[in-house]
């Protein structure tokens, strides 16, 4: 008897404390897609706070940034996540690609090893996620290598994946594109910068939630 | 009188890496890279292994002189769908020999930029 119910009653205790825990959001894509600027206005929507600084500069996210407990109400549902942005992924970094953006010598050679520290690090976090939004620019050619290895992986981890075009702001931005390139997945377009579509953004957040490992 | 620049491609047969670890795999890999030579790979490697290649990248773009990462394409036969379904007819698939994919990886150095998009590349290679 006591063996047929014990199954159960770990079953429950478990939902309990999984529904309880704060949900691990991480945010991936390659340098520059808008990572940082989205969780900002997460943050600041829900909590008054952003999360790290953002630049026309790649790689401005050089290490990990927690919000640790961002409460998002949607619909009259409430739920908790750990906000983790995590450095863009790149398979090149070179620090001569700095100087156009005004950085010294030795500024560009201190950001590219910090980067290239960093993408170690964001590769390092995936399997701690318990979902992940790829963040992509909707105005760059979705179907680099750097895009498919990120998703790759989290199908291989069965992470729940949301892909939310960023800059759709931008006269070239093109969402279809991207939801041709990943016609298995969830495709937001959204401007994070702009706040543009965010209630679109939300619903689909929370259908992601609802797969979470 | 004009100067060219040779660029050497190195086919890797799937066979020569079939029976490797993710790790040695790898490092060959990065072998035939670091001599500037671009590698044409019969078949792909896994997501996992990919995401390796990137961070073993980035660790050498830090500590040797000169490296500054890869550039990386796979062609596949079809779109890529990344859902456990496919992943797992691709992997049957190459349990059974039959590769559909081929990658590209060159050295950051010589190639600037691969597009793809989606059934071609093109190779932008630096001065």
């Amino acid at each position: 008897m006591a063996i047929t119910i014990l199954p159960f009653l770990k079953r429950i205790f478990n939902g309990i404390f999984r529904k309880k825990r704060h949900i691990k959001l991480g945010f991936y894509g390659p340098p520059n897609s808008g990572k940082t600027s989205l969780a900002n206005r997460i943050c600041k929507d829900w909590t008054g706070e952003e999360l790290g600084k953002v630049s026309k500069i790649p790689h401005e996210t050089r290490e990990i940034q927690i919000k640790e407990k961002v409460d998002i109400n949607f619909k009259g549902k409430t739920l908790t996540f750990k906000i983790v942005d995590t450095p863009g992924i790149a398979t090149r970094i070179d620090y001569e690609d700095f100087l156009h953006y005004g950085l010294s010598k030795s500024e560009a050679k201190k950001r590219a090893k910090e980067a290239t520290k960093g993408v170690i690090e964001s590769i390092k976090w995936l399997d701690d996620m318990d979902a992940v939004i790829v963040v992509l620019d909707s105005t760059q050619n979705p179907y680099s290598q750097v895009n498919i290895t990120i998703i790759g992986n989290l199908v291989a981890r069965k992470i729940p994946v949301l892909i939310v075009a960023n800059k759709i702001d931008l006269r070239h931005a093109d969402v279809k594109r991207i939801e041709a390139a990943f016609p298995e997945y969830d495709v937001v377009g959204i401007s994070a910068k702009f706040g543009k579509n965010m209630e679109e953004f939300y619903e689909s957040l929370f259908r992601l939630a609802k797969r979470r490992k | 009188m004009a100067k060219f620049r040779s660029l050497t491609i190195q086919f890797v047969p799937a066979s020569e890496i079939a029976g490797l670890s993710s790790a040695e795999r790898i490092k060959k890999l990065l072998k035939i890279i670091l001599q500037n030579n671009l590698v044409l790979l019969q078949g792909r490697l896994r997501a996992e292994e990919e995401a390796r290649l990137i961070e073993d990248t980035m660790a050498l773009v830090g500590t040797l002189k000169g490296f500054r990462g890869v550039e990386l394409a796979v062609l596949s036969s079809k779109n890529e769908n990344l859902n456990f379904g496919s992943l797992l007819r691709n992997r049957l698939a190459k349990i059974l020999g039959m590769e559909n994919a081929i990658t590209v990886i060159g050295p950051a150095s010589i190639v600037r930029e691969i597009k793809k998009d989606p059934s071609k590349i093109e190779l932008l290679l630096k001065k």
